[in-house]
């Protein structure tokens, strides 16, 4: 069983890399970027063969380690 | 005063750092990050900067959960004192001993040089030597050290007096200015810039001599 986890910042907190990226594309003429928010796909690949599992293991270990809640969200995705 | 300070790899000021407790007259334990337990009778960890684990995932993420990084949360909930420094405060707050979290500079520079900071509160260990509103120049060295809160978290540091060291002229983006933190007990310390790199007048200036010496002091008179 496959998961994807999107780790995002919150909505919120200021992300300086995504407004260095807009500003980078204003630059190259792309002039209708009104935000740019950068984050990270984080695939795995699980033993687990029930979804439920699968989705609670990978849960937990966003918590744990995938993300840092204090400044970041995640989605998780299975197939 | 007995202290252990802990080297990842990619650790980078463990000596460093090891110096300035030693030239306070501690002895120092050397940890590596694969031990699982810390030395008996230690009074404080120190936690050194550098690159833990190569920053993956996050700076001091991965330290966080390694080995010696669970012996040292349960030292820090028993009680005991930690320090950490620029990657080792990072780590402090991948553990969640300490509120907050440490974002890439405002200016997405590595930034490099000594910068001016102001004693916030002198109501700690670390800051005992050190009156309120004091300069104290410390070098930093961090392209992640943008501290960052939540509203509520801010108020509550203020509210506890627990913003250890503010930036004279904020470097790097941080809340509030904020350049070290208390926990709520006010056992540990994080913060980014570098007191241990400024211990002799060969590194440019002594400021940081009386942060180690009143840790030294006060664990001696304890």
């Amino acid at each position: 069983m496959k998961a994807r986890v999107h780790v995002m910042l919150k909505d919120g907190v200021l992300d300086p890399q995504g407004e260095a990226v807009r500003h980078a594309l204003g630059t190259l003429g792309f002039s209708g970027v009104e935000t740019v928010r950068q984050g990270k796909v984080i695939d795995l690949e699980l033993s687990a063969t029930d979804r439920a599992a699968a989705e609670a293991e990978v849960k937990a270990m966003c918590e744990k380690l995938l993300a840092n809640t204090v400044i970041e969200k995640y989605t998780i995705e299975i197939a | 005063m007995k202290a252990a300070v802990i080297t990842f790899p990619g650790s980078n000021c463990d000596r460093d750092l090891a110096r300035g407790f030693e030239l306070a007259g501690a002895d120092v334990v050397r940890v590596w990050h694969k031990d699982t337990d810390l030395p008996a009778g230690i009074d404080i960890v120190g936690v050194p900067g550098g690159f833990s684990y190569g920053d993956y995932l996050r700076c001091g993420a991965i330290a966080a959960q390694s080995p010696i990084g669970r012996a040292v949360r349960d030292f820090a909930g028993r009680g005991g004192h930690v320090i950490g420094i620029c990657n080792g405060f990072q780590i402090l707050t991948e553990m969640g001993l300490l509120p907050g979290a440490l974002m890439r500079n405002a200016s997405l520079k590595y930034i490099c040089k000594p910068v001016t900071l102001r004693v916030a509160t002198a109501d700690s260990i670390y800051t005992s030597g050190y009156a309120k509103g004091d300069e104290v120049v410390f070098p930093i060295a961090h392209h992640d050290g943008n501290y960052t809160i939540d509203a509520e978290g801010l108020a509550r540091l203020e509210g506890e007096d627990r913003v250890a060291f503010r930036y004279a002229d904020n470097p790097n983006g941080s809340m509030a200015d904020i350049a070290g933190v208390l926990s709520e007990n006010r056992r540990v310390l994080g913060m980014m810039p570098h007191p241990e790199r400024a211990v002799e007048q060969a590194q440019g200036g002594t400021d940081g001599v009386a942060l180690f010496r009143a840790l030294a002091g006060m664990m001696a008179g304890a």
